[in-house]
């Protein structure tokens, strides 16, 4: 994929403001607070369900219909496609990893992003070892596609 | 007790912060997910960025594959951003109410040049050591809560409901040890 399709004028400050209804929905949820995903976690308090399920819906509602009315995107022309990806081994061992991250800190990438946004400086610790750990494994997946020529570009 | 009363005690018990402020909260991260994928086609998740904005700095191969979305990637985190930072402005610092809002029960609240900051009271460890799972996990398993949650689930894919099933159950387990060897917060 080329970066042609962001040469469309819109492309970017559409990204903009999807981010920004994004962020401002986190925070208004308090998603943007870990002690609140640590709550949900522990069987203290079920709201989350709502802010996970609740956004799938509006997204399945989407991804589903809009099919029906127009088959392209129109800042990109990219066709209107379900997310899927392929399932294996590693959705369940990364989420797995992901999953001792998440109950350990009550953190994920998107609710960190909201999290700075309402003040909250301390979340770059956890920031910085998403960073962290986004290296390592890219280091090690890396070196092991070189290690197996012709190069897997598997997932 | 009539059955109706139980069923509110149970309610309440459920969801003591009610569930206004989490029901709204979710449609907008959806309305936000679904502007870029009317306009764009695109089914963004938040973790992605992490090894895209990597590929700044490292020509790792894992890395450069994402160069082609790296710049959408900063513009949609940093909307992100700025997005939580206009409910900062807005509702937590009271500069708008309403009664369908909740505000912040957790954390400390500080001020800064009459704007109303909120800090987590989340020990740094288990914020760093947690990250660091997370930027591991995320990318191995092929997306985090609004890449699997959020854009997979809403896809109905069964990979992303492996996924979300995989780590909800774990990050579970894991809190509930955590508090039971009685650190907190």
């Amino acid at each position: 994929m080329s970066a042609d399709h962001e040469q469309h004028p819109l492309f970017m400050p559409l990204v903009f403001v999807g981010g920004l209804i994004f962020g401002f929905g986190l925070g208004f949820s308090h998603m943007a607070q870990p002690e609140i995903v640590l709550n949900f976690l522990q069987f203290e308090d079920f709201g989350l369900l709502f802010v996970m399920f609740g956004a799938a819906v509006v997204t399945g509602i989407t991804f589903f219909g809009i099919k029906l009315v127009r088959s392209t995107a129109p800042f990109t022309g990219t066709p209107y496609a379900r997310r899927l990806k392929t399932l294996d081994r590693n959705v369940v061992l990364g989420g797995g990893i992901f999953g001792v991250g998440w109950g350990l800190s009550g953190i994920c990438p998107g609710a960190a992003y909201a999290s700075l946004g309402i003040g909250n400086v301390a979340i770059l610790y956890g920031i910085v070892g998403m960073f962290l750990g986004a290296y390592v494994q890219g280091y090690w997946r890396s070196a092991r596609a070189e290690g197996d020529a012709p190069a897997s570009t598997a997932d | 007790m009539t059955a109706t009363a139980l069923l509110a005690v149970a309610f309440g018990e459920l969801f003591p912060n009610g569930i206004s402020h989490y029901a709204i909260g979710g449609l907008l991260v959806g309305l936000g997910t679904v502007v870029i994928y009317l306009g764009t086609g695109i089914a963004a998740g938040a973790s992605t960025f992490l090894e895209s904005t990597l590929s700044y700095v490292s020509n790792l191969s894992r890395f450069q594959r994402y160069v082609s979305s790296r710049d959408w990637r900063v513009v949609f985190t940093l909307g992100i951003v700025a997005g939580a930072a206009v409910y900062a402005v807005t509702f937590q610092s009271g500069l708008v109410s309403s009664s369908l809002h909740q505000p912040a029960t957790t954390g400390q609240l500080y001020d800064v040049g009459g704007l109303t900051l909120w800090m987590t009271e989340v020990q740094p460890w288990r914020l760093f050591l947690g990250g660091i799972l997370i930027g591991i996990g995320t990318r191995v398993g092929k997306g985090c809560t609004s890449g699997h949650g959020v854009c997979g689930v809403g896809s109905a894919s069964s990979a992303s409901l492996v996924g979300v099933a995989t780590f909800l159950l774990i990050a579970i387990g894991v809190a509930q040890l955590v508090q039971a060897l009685g650190v907190s917060p």
